[in-house]
């Protein structure tokens, strides 16, 4: 499979390069280095920007008035859009738009124009709450916020933890267990609106990123309408599943961008630093841990493109997805670590981006389904009904 | 642990300034009646973290009666949210010196 861009993709990924190194990165130099969110008024004028280049909304499908642009090409722009210093959880501070939540493009017109639509006119925020304390990793299993009918009405209780956003949402996507007595069979997809009485937001949850915290959230007694149910009443696990499954392509494109991005600083860095009269470069142990970067840089490349081509060709590709995102995530800490030992102390002050690409990297193995999840998905597509 | 930031209120002279950490971290500055006026905290450009900006602080208000207290905390922009939420939640308005962000979550923490 041939992977070089087309003259069309390359003018595309050309286009971002230079947005990037021209309005971003002049930018991030006053900016906190820990800093997620443009001032608004840089904001509104980049925002304006990609509307102008026809890039706003990369991926929201075209007949919700996205750009038409295939998964391949967004995939090479999203490689793109993370070379900076927040470039990994907030490509370009999100000047592109976003789809919103992926799952609403399957509920019915009733839920399209009360949360779709408006989310994509920019009105409305929601969140994803899959993850509750009792375990992420396996959701089939870990749900206990339970959900029973009362009427035409659901009355959910209980808890969600690490979840992005929902103190600034306006409603929520989520899960919980509406049939004790079947695991993954048992669960259904809720959109909760945030100011229904009996949600809570309980507390912040700091991580290694600075700028952007999870939350905690609590359901007691909080009274969802049947017309809430996203799907089918106890079909809500595949809904769950299919977005793990999409997210892991750009989730391994932002790992790649920044590994990139770290490599061509090592690579500058190493050929003008001198240290015993000569530069870094000459070093044998320099130069094979730059080596090492290049070919794991480009498996990583390999595998995210490749789960795009088969995703957008529309073949199953939940393997594919598994293996660029655990590549390209591991890939990605082992880049950004050898290039801050070439950097040495230089590497891990605020100065440059490099210590927050390593905080924020470490999560990257974790977030969207650890590392071990994606070679047990790997694995049982290797090993098939031999492992049950 | 509590999330509220609960250390005791210090005078805000030059000798309690002088004698804070370089670090990153949250600060709140009050009133004499401990009333809180403004959070702030000392990020990644600030010369001297937490006594720089302190330092500052001084200087611009120059007069006996205000009172300082400060958190050392490498996730200052997310610990700095989270009190500015929290002081929403507890009294309803932001502190009279904070301008409103772009975008400021809601929490429900429990009562101190």
């Amino acid at each position: 499979m041939d992977f070089q861009p087309s003259d069309e993709q390359q003018l595309v990924v050309d286009l971002v390069r230079r947005f990037v190194e021209e309005e971003i990165l002049p930018l991030e130099a006053d900016l906190d280095p820990d800093a997620s969110e443009l001032p608004a008024e840089h904001f509104d004028r980049l925002r304006e920007k990609t509307r102008e280049m026809g890039l706003f909304g990369l991926d929201i499908p075209e007949q919700y008035g996205g750009p038409e642009i295939d998964l391949v090409t967004r995939t090479l722009i999203a490689i793109e859009m993370s070379q900076h210093r927040a470039g990994l959880y907030a490509p370009c501070y999100g000047v592109f738009g976003g789809a919103g939540l992926a799952q609403l493009y399957e509920a019915n017109e009733d839920q399209k124009e009360r949360y779709l639509y408006p989310t994509l006119r920019g009105e409305k925020r929601g969140f994803f709450a899959l993850t509750e304390p009792s375990g992420g990793s396996d959701p089939a299993r870990a749900i206990r916020t339970s959900a029973v009918k009362d009427g035409e009405d659901w009355i959910l209780n209980g808890e969600k933890t690490f979840i992005s956003g929902a103190d600034k949402a306006d409603f929520g996507i989520t899960f919980a267990r509406t049939d004790p007595t079947k695991g993954r069979g048992g669960i259904t997809c809720f959109i909760v609106d945030t100011d229904m009485p009996g949600f809570r937001v309980r507390r912040v949850v700091h991580t290694l990123r600075s700028a952007h915290y999870a939350t905690e959230l609590e359901f007691e007694n909080l009274r969802v309408p049947g017309a809430n149910v996203l799907g089918k009443v106890n079909q809500g696990f595949a809904i769950a599943n299919d977005r793990l499954s999409r997210n892991r392509i750009p989730y391994a494109a932002g790992c790649l961008g920044v590994a990139i991005r770290a490599q061509e600083m090592a690579v500058e860095y190493a050929c003008t630093r001198e240290t015993f009269g000569e530069p870094l470069a000459h070093r044998q142990a320099i130069q094979w841990m730059l080596v090492d970067n290049e070919l794991e840089i480009r498996q990583a490349r390999w595998l995210t493109l490749a789960a795009a081509a088969k995703a957008e060709s529309g073949q199953p590709f939940r393997t594919d997805a598994a293996m660029a995102k655990l590549v390209a995530s591991e890939v990605g800490s082992k880049v950004v670590d050898r290039a801050i030992q070439i950097h040495g102390g230089y590497g891990v002050t605020k100065d440059l981006p490099l210590e927050r690409w390593y905080r924020e990297m470490r999560i990257r193995r974790i977030g969207e389904g650890a590392s071990e999840i994606q070679r047990l998905i790997i694995a049982r597509d290797l090993l098939g009904r031999s492992l049950h | 642990m509590s999330i509220r930031l609960e250390k005791p209120w210090l005078p805000l002279t030059a000798e309690a300034v002088a004698a804070l950490p370089g670090q990153l971290g949250v600060y709140e500055i009050a009133d004499a009646s401990a009333a809180t006026l403004f959070i702030g905290y000392a990020g990644g450009r600030s010369p001297f973290g937490l006594r720089g900006e302190l330092a500052s602080e001084r200087e611009r208000r120059r007069g006996p009666g205000f009172l300082f207290r400060v958190e050392v905390n490498m996730q200052y922009l997310s610990r700095h949210q989270e009190l500015l939420m929290i002081h929403c939640a507890d009294h309803g308005e932001l502190p009279p010196e904070n301008e409103t962000p772009r975008r400021l979550g809601r929490i429900h923490p429990h009562p101190s």
